[in-house]
């Protein structure tokens, strides 16, 4: 990396109250939470020297940081698209027609799961139960979630993207 | 009419807010609670019968009583908020639209406990619910209910929220603590148990938002009067979030008393099937409690109408019976194919086991390819017989119950539906077309099942 890794002014003032939460000595519990504002301020995924800086920042080790930012779903390994369409398929969403909405986002976008389009648009990420079972079938996309998908639905939310009028955050 | 006690208010506009919660009564139970002995809070909480309502049950007083109190140690409320149990989204609707009462519960058990600083670990895909929480929590703090000196009373309480980031093995107490410690979540060794040594070794309640949430109206209107609604040991209310193939799909509270057939088929609750479809199997508490079939799901294998309590789900042992386990309770209509949606739960399980102990780490996937294997009509009798060896070789043999949740329902599956992974083994073209449809999952239970 040419440049050099830092989190802008305010929200290093984030990433300090965040640590504040916990008892003196007990900053390693601010990690996942530092994570993901290190993955929302650095593109949507953690690079190796992302990750080398929250360690610094926490006073750890790297290895504690790889360890804990590989555990976890939410944390992009690799690069991934400007939206990232996570569609939950577990069997509640099964129940209610997922497959359908997967099948349409696979066909429409010519990807297949976990892949990114070719413009950078796009990635599928099938996902596990997100908790929206009664509000089958549904996809996640930045902070929200969008429920009792239809495919008319779905094509609007491409396009939304698209135009980019999609409310991520 | 259910009785409804937690979510009598969630219908009035603005109910987020402190302004409107407090008008509709609330922190008065904290405000009563403050004015009481630490013990006396305890001993209501035990009256109630109130049982930790994010799956296991267990009564919530003796948890409570089992904190460990030494001298100069802090200790910590911890809520559980990381609900990922497939069907189970009741503490999501909670914690969206009536953050207070989960903080003014909190605010009362933390008192009750000792604890000064509390947190709350929320699932990190409901990433947007932490910021309707801590708007809560300052609206608490300007009012005097939360923060240094509360009321005067000289007792400091803060609460903090800590998001997850996509793992369903932290709904497991002790992988949660972990998590919030800032490592991967993989579960303790039990003993010592978190009541003694949790998060930062120190002594920590671990409870989920439905449980602490029920704290209010028990002191409200006393442990004993709690104690008198539902049946049983199934005291109080319980929420329930339903989902499938049914018409009115949602959050509902329930005093435990009504009967599963009331549930699904009344107005006031599921609505019925859509389309005139029949039901064919029903998981009542969220994906890890065994499936049991149509005539099961209503009736005891006795005969008996199902009612919707922790006993009667579970009358009839996992031969014949399910458990209450969250409330997540799922309902599958004729058209659905139960060897598919075994496997979607056996994916889902493969992905979230944390790759601690061997037979959950290998036999989650194992379980899942067998089935994959079968549903797309390329499976052997033997694989039946296989799924069924590995299921029992994980059960019992983990360090959390994941590997249990794992097994049960691939289990029950087979206990129970064992004529449909059979028919995909013997019509494997026909089965990639169409579903097996309902066979006789709903017809009356043979009188002789009886004896």
């Amino acid at each position: 990396m040419s440049e050099t890794i830092a989190f802008k002014p305010e929200t290093l003032t984030q990433v300090q109250k965040i640590i504040a939460k916990y008892p003196e000595g007990r900053q390693k519990s601010a990690l996942i939470p530092i994570l993901h504002v290190a993955q929302k301020e650095f593109g949507g995924w953690l690079d190796v020297p992302v990750m080398d800086y929250v360690a610094e920042i926490l006073n750890i080790t790297p290895i504690e940081v790889y360890e804990v930012a590989t555990f976890y779903t939410m944390f992009n390994m690799q690069p991934v698209g400007k939206y990232v369409l996570e569609v939950c398929r577990t069997g509640p969403c099964l129940t209610r027609g997922s497959e359908k909405i997967l099948n349409h986002i696979r066909t429409k976008l010519n990807i297949k799961d976990g892949e990114t389009t070719a413009d950078g648009m796009f990635t599928l990420k099938p996902a596990e139960c997100l908790g929206a079972c009664g509000y089958a079938p549904m996809l996640q996309l930045g902070k929200f979630y969008h429920e009792n998908l239809t495919i008319e639905k779905v094509d609007e939310i491409l396009e939304l993207c698209r135009q980019g009028a999609i409310k991520l955050d | 009419m259910s009785k409804k006690l937690l979510l009598k208010d969630a219908h009035i506009e603005g109910i987020r807010y402190f302004d409107v919660y407090r008008k509709q009564g609330g922190y008065e139970a904290l405000e009563k609670a403050l004015k009481m002995t630490t013990d006396e809070i305890l001993e209501e909480v035990k009256t109630s019968g109130l049982r930790g309502r994010g799956g296991a049950g267990f009564p919530t007083g003796m948890k409570w009583s089992f904190l460990a109190k030494p001298e100069g140690v802090p200790r910590h409320l911890v809520v559980n908020a990381d609900e990922s149990e497939p069907g189970t989204f009741k503490d999501r609707y909670l914690m969206e639209f009536l953050p207070h009462l989960l903080i003014e519960g909190m605010l009362i058990s933390s008192f009750c406990l000792g604890s000064n600083v509390s947190y709350i670990y929320i699932r990190g895909e409901y990433s947007w619910i932490p910021d309707i929480l801590e708007e809560a929590i300052e609206e608490a703090r300007n009012a005097g209910f939360l923060g240094k000196n509360i009321l005067g009373t000289g007792f400091d309480c803060e609460i903090y929220v800590q998001r997850g980031a996509g793992a369903y093995i932290c709904g497991e107490e002790t992988a949660l603590l972990e998590s919030l410690e800032g490592k991967r979540g993989n579960p303790r060794l039990k003993p010592p148990f978190p009541a003694v040594k949790g998060l930062w070794e120190r002594p920590t309640v671990v409870n989920n938002v439905e449980t602490i949430a029920a704290v209010v109206p028990i002191i409200n209107i006393s442990g004993a009067e709690y104690a008198k609604i539902g049946v049983g040991r199934s005291t109080g209310t319980k929420l329930i979030s339903a989902c499938g193939n049914i018409n009115k799909p949602g959050v509902y509270e329930i005093d435990m008393t009504i009967t599963v057939e009331e549930f699904i088929y009344s107005e006031e609750y599921c609505g019925g099937i859509p389309n005139g479809k029949k039901l064919k199997a029903c998981i009542p508490g969220g994906s890890s409690v065994p499936i049991v079939p149509a005539n099961l799901t209503l009736k005891t294998i006795n005969g008996e109408p199902r009612y919707m309590n922790y006993e009667s789900l579970a009358d009839g042992g996992f031969a014949t019976g399910t458990m209450m386990g969250s409330g997540g309770f799922e309902v599958l209509d004729e058209d659905q194919c139960i060897v598919e949606h075994t496997m979607t739960l056996s994916r889902f399980y493969a992905h979230e086991s944390c790759g601690q102990c061997t037979p959950c780490r290998e036999g989650t996937p194992w379980m899942y390819k067998i089935l994959k294997k079968i549903e797309k009509g390329e499976g052997t009798m033997e694989d039946i017989d296989l799924l069924w060896d590995i299921q029992r070789k994980i059960e019992g043999n983990t360090i959390c119950p994941l590997g249990d949740a794992a097994a049960w329902p691939v289990a029950a599956a087979i206990r129970h539906f064992r004529d449909e992974f059979e028919w995909h083994v013997k019509n494997p073209e026909l089965s990639q077309k169409q579903n097996y449809g309902l066979a006789n999952y709903a017809d009356p239970i043979p009188a002789t099942a009886a004896n």
